[in-house]
């Protein structure tokens, strides 16, 4: 015998509101896509001599833009995301308990700086001084297609833009990944450690395994904020249009929300929605490589405390 | 959850509340007394926007204040997002007033403008002149000269060090020493880019082989973002060279221009010449002063290297009262006073008075 | 260091006995003293800088590298230490050590920008630290003097009006996804949560000026447009790090309300949320310190003005980073340095604010927070 199940109001509006709330969502992103592909239209279908650059057509000039900011954005996860792992395991499980506290406020601080004043610090204090280790790397290892010269005299390349983006995005990956980490089931950490595991092997059985998805999560947050970073971006490197992996030199690709700061406000007719238009292409950009997290996350059944 | 818990936090929260909302102690004393004798009758009141050139931002900044003091109930926000920004917004009607590096082209005055009535165009009035210095970070050498021709050659990557004969044969007994020169630019696209390539497209085209604009077309040296970007640059790399307003070459040293057979320091005299001896361009709307500068002035000591910029306004507005308050701004910025405060702030060259008497006049046509 | 392995004569006679013989693991390792860790860092240090020094007497270099000793002496010390552990105590006990030193070594290397960042920042600000700065607004100002209040006033209450917009969407998006969601629906909103982390600040600020043209026309600039602006940016932070969280909620504590007879949704309220405060109390925190430097959408739809503006919907405001960001790119002519100082300090205000915020928020979540037991 079964009876149907009696459904609460109180069940039935609140998951009601929470639905809307995905709808939001829905709406916001859907409208942000139409407009961008509205404003980009124009753009799309010029032709020779409209757009800016000298393109003969928007891909020609949108390329460049989306190679400088995949590899930006590369080589900004690549310095931040272990050091991010190794912070966020230092706090939850290598630092004295009162000092871990103090020490997640402090990473967390780097969080609140606003990107204008890190484009400042980039400028003041970093490109000065990596100026001096990039003429070393260019003099004696120049061999090295990405250390090729000639070295750039001010120090403002897309490494450190790069570097600037890794310390801009550290502290978002820490804090989560932090908060996953702390999160790891104590049970089973007592188990590992009981069993004569060193602190390491415990890390790696007990708190790692479960914490992938987190990581992946942070990673992508990370990600999003690298890929979109406008100003640090903007004010520290020396953009030119070219396509090039050397790290070290004045010419460097730019990326595509820091040319859009740089030259919106002097832009008319076309050259408004050739930004637009390379707006749009970010965001399907990023849209590509969430899929491919997504994926990647997917293959392995991610643990959960809810029923999923 | 306890109330007794809560309140604390709330009484907490409600008190920063009340102190932060205190109003600032300038704006209560500044509504509180006018200042007797320097009002008109009736005070201006009211609020216009103007979107526009960042060159003219500290010139602005003077300005709103100096015509605010005197009408407390008046607001003017300037916002100095660029040039392009500038004549996008007003041209759309999202500004009242433009400040704009460039005259509307025909393109744009073909078109309409959302902010004037119906049949009306706008007007360019130049109100600022700023000299753009060529500004150098090399030790040892403290009085560089240049021409034209060298400098289109080292911006445009043809002359690459600095001790090379062809700015020795300008600097007899400097020091110049053996490096590569670090040209520093603009990244965005910048009034100051554009008159500089005009300048150089005039006096040395088959050097400089590039038409003028408002991007640095050329892939050399370092790129930074804004005239302070720029400076700040310059400042930290060594024997490195670059253009820029010479509001904001403090702290580097300015190169000599050779302006016809001899060689002229920057002045702001000298810019103001440069514009005085320049012709309107022609075939514009009555009461447009666009101006056609004469890049290869050679006078004593013109310096042709210079910036103008311009308030774009209607000639008749839509709405009577914006009309009005613009008008009054523009003849305000164009008095003697207001430029001279323009000067000693921003270090740009006052209006000449034949041209600010032209311009007030033209905007006294604004409705 | 001489070591006794019990057991090695008998397990030795045993494989002599039966043919088997199993891998020497020693039961009971060697140790290292308690402060050779210690001593192995400041010796590789110390190498490194005499290697250094000696390029630089050879004229090889010329400043003596304070940054490469310290670089290569933590290089050295690793290796060695691991090579030590390795032989004293064995590969595993060697591996942990390794890793304690990595670990430490990304937090100093982390350590290091912050501290510059701040150090710089405050260098910078402490020249206008004074009280003109926090009751004044630009009003008539030029050259010297003024301050930030009307920025000050203009973000907290724009980041409140974008927190209020953004984390009850948020939040109930997110319990969507992990409590409700199964299907289409719920696969569709995950993808785009991800997308939207993507959106360039400068896009958002573009759409958000578009949308308020097309219904109140291109001249409106108000405080709220740039609270939609920022929830944009701050909604898929809030999603996805309360989404983590949630997920991390034992399923035990759900159930045993079910049996209790407690509705879904008092469940979530009362159980899941308040056993989850403190992580979503931080995401909550990332976004905010994610919108509240944003430069580009405020100067582009809130933007710039010197005066006092309480009113979200009506006229321009200031911001703290468009104050920051105009300040330092108008500092030109006489009193640039003026203009330096002030954006210098205005930065200090913010990071301060973010502090406040920060302690504010971990105040809150320790007070509503259940006691945690085991």
């Amino acid at each position: 015998m079964t009876t149907k199940a009696t459904v609460r109001i109180g069940d039935r509006v609140f998951s009601t509101t929470t639905v809307v709330a995905g709808a939001v969502i829905l709406a916001t992103l859907a409208a942000v896509a139409i407009f961008l592909v509205i404003q980009s239209i124009p753009a799309l279908v010029a032709g020779e001599g409209e757009l800016p650059n000298d393109s003969a057509n928007f891909w020609q000039y949108v390329g460049p833009l989306v190679f400088g900011t995949i590899w930006a954005a590369f080589l900004a996860l690549l310095f931040a995301t272990p050091l991010s792992i190794g912070i966020a395991l230092f706090i939850s499980h290598y630092a004295p308990r009162r000092v871990a506290q103090t020490l997640g406020y402090v990473i967390d601080l780097l969080a609140a700086v606003p990107s204008v004043v890190f484009g400042l610090w980039g400028i003041v204090v970093l490109a000065p001084l990596v100026q001096p280790l990039y003429q070393w790397l260019g003099d004696n290892l120049g061999w090295i297609p990405l250390f090729a010269g000639p070295i750039s005299g001010t120090g403002r390349t897309i490494l450190t833009a790069a570097m600037v983006l890794a310390v801009m995005v550290i502290p978002i990956m820490t804090a989560i990944c932090r908060e996953v980490f702390l999160q790891a089931p104590r049970l089973h950490e007592e188990a590992a450690l009981a069993l004569g595991a060193t602190r390491w092997e415990m890390i790696r059985m007990s708190v790692l395994p479960f914490a992938r998805s987190g990581i992946v999560s942070a990673v992508m947050l990370g990600l999003g904020r690298a890929l979109g970073e406008t100003f640090a971006v903007a004010m520290v490197l020396s953009p030119a249009f070219v396509v090039k992996l050397a790290l070290l030199q004045a010419q460097n690709p730019n990326t595509i929300a820091a040319n859009i700061a740089l030259q919106f406000p002097e832009a008319t007719g076309v050259s408004v929605n050739a930004l637009v238009a390379s707006g749009l292409v970010l965001f399907v950009v990023t849209l590509l490589v969430n899929v491919l997290a997504r994926w990647i996350i997917s293959r392995r059944a991610a643990f959960s405390g809810a029923d999923a | 959850m306890k109330l007794t818990r809560i309140a604390p936090l709330g009484a907490l929260v409600a008190a920063s509340a009340l102190v932060l909302a205190g109003c600032a102690s300038n704006e209560a004393s500044a509504d509180g007394n006018a200042p007797s004798g320097s009002a008109s009758a009736t005070t201006l009141s009211g609020t216009i926007n103007g979107i526009g050139s960042s060159a003219q931002g500290t010139a602005q900044q003077s300005w709103i204040a100096g015509i605010q003091t005197a009408n407390p109930d008046l607001n003017i926000n300037y916002d100095p997002q660029g040039s392009g920004a500038g004549r996008k917004s007003f041209i759309s009607g999202a500004a009242d007033f433009a400040g704009s590096d460039a005259a509307l082209n025909d393109e744009e005055l073909a078109g309409s403008f959302a902010m004037c009535a119906d049949g009306t165009k706008a007007i360019d009035l130049p109100v600022y002149i700023s000299p753009i210095a060529i500004a150098y970070n090399v030790e040892g050498v403290d009085d560089l000269k240049l021409d034209a021709a060298t400098i289109a050659g080292i911006f445009s990557g043809k002359i690459t060090t600095w001790n090379d004969a062809k700015i020795a044969a300008l600097n007899e007994g400097a020091n110049l020493p053996d490096a590569t020169i670090t040209v520093v630019h603009r990244s965005d696209d910048s009034g100051t880019t554009q008159n500089f390539t005009e300048y150089l497209a005039a006096n040395a085209a088959d050097t400089w082989g590039q038409e003028p604009s408002q991007t640095f077309p050329f892939q050399v040296g370092d790129a930074a973002k804004g005239t302070s970007g720029v400076a700040e640059a310059t400042k930290s790399a060594k024997n490195s060279i670059t253009y820029i307003d010479e509001s904001g070459a403090a702290g580097l040293s300015i190169a000599q221009l050779k302006v016809g057979d001899a060689f002229v320091k920057i002045s702001a005299d000298g810019a103001a010449a440069v514009v005085a001896d320049s012709p309107l361009v022609t075939g514009r709307a009555a009461g447009d002063l666009a101006i056609d500068i004469n890049r290869t002035d050679t006078q004593a000591n013109a310096w042709p290297l210079v910036l103008v910029s311009y308030l774009i306004a209607c000639q008749q507005y839509k709405d009577a009262a914006t009309g009005s308050l613009v008008s009054s701004y523009i003849q305000y910025v164009a008095s003697d006073a207001a430029q001279q405060a323009a000067a000693a702030q921003a270090g740009s060259a006052p209006l000449s008075a034949e041209l600010s008497a032209k311009v007030i006049a033209a905007a006294q046509t604004i409705k | 260091m001489t070591t006794t392995v019990p057991g090695t004569t008998e397990t030795a006679a045993l494989g002599e006995v039966s043919g088997i013989h199993p891998p020497h693991v020693p039961l009971t390792g060697g140790s290292l003293p308690r402060g050779t860790v210690w001593m192995v860092l400041v010796c590789g240090w110390l190498f490194a800088g005499a290697f250094f020094a000696l390029l630089w007497a050879a004229d090889i270099t010329t400043t003596f590298s304070l940054v490469g000793t310290v670089f290569f002496g933590t290089v050295l010390f690793d290796i060695v230490l691991y090579v030590i552990s390795r032989i004293v105590e064995g590969a595993r006990r060697a591996k942990d050590r390794l890793v304690t030193s990595l670990v430490s070594t990304a937090f100093v290397i982390a350590l290091l920008p912050l501290v510059s960042l701040i150090w710089t920042v405050v260098l910078g600000g402490l020249a206008r630290l004074d009280v003109a700065f926090f009751t004044q607004s630009m009003r008539n100002i030029v050259g010297e003097g003024g301050g930030a209040l009307h920025a000050i006033i203009g973000t907290l209450l724009i980041t409140l009006a974008a927190a209020i917009i953004s984390v009850p969407i948020g939040l109930l998006t997110s319990i969507y996804l992990v409590e409700y969601g199964r299907g289409p629906f719920a696969r569709a909103i995950t993808f785009l949560v991800d997308v939207m982390t993507g959106i360039p600040s400068i896009v958002a600020g573009l759409f958000v000026f578009a949308l308020f043209a097309l219904i109140a026309g291109p001249a409106v600039r108000n405080g709220f447009m740039g609270a939609v602006a920022l929830s944009v940016l701050m909604i898929p932070v809030v999603v996805r790090s309360s989404e983590e969280i949630l997920r991390l909620v034992p399923n035990e504590l759900r159930e045993a309300s079910y049996a209790l007879g407690v509705p879904k949704w008092l469940t979530i309220l009362k159980i899941v949320l308040p056993t989850s405060l403190a992580g979503i109390v931080t995401g909550v925190m990332l976004a905010i310190a994610r919108v509240i430097g944003e430069t580009a959408p405020l100067l582009l739809v809130t933007g710039f003005t010197f005066s006092m503006n309480y009113n979200l919907f009506d006229d321009r405001m200031m911001t703290l980073p468009v104050f920051v960001y105009t300040q330092y790119t108008q500092a030109a002519g006489v009193s640039a340095q003026a203009s330096i100082d002030r954006a210098w300090t205005a930065a200090l205000t913010l990071i301060v604010i973010m502090l406040v915020l920060n302690l504010a928020g971990r105040l809150i979540a320790k007070i509503f927070a259940p006691k945690r037991g085991l």
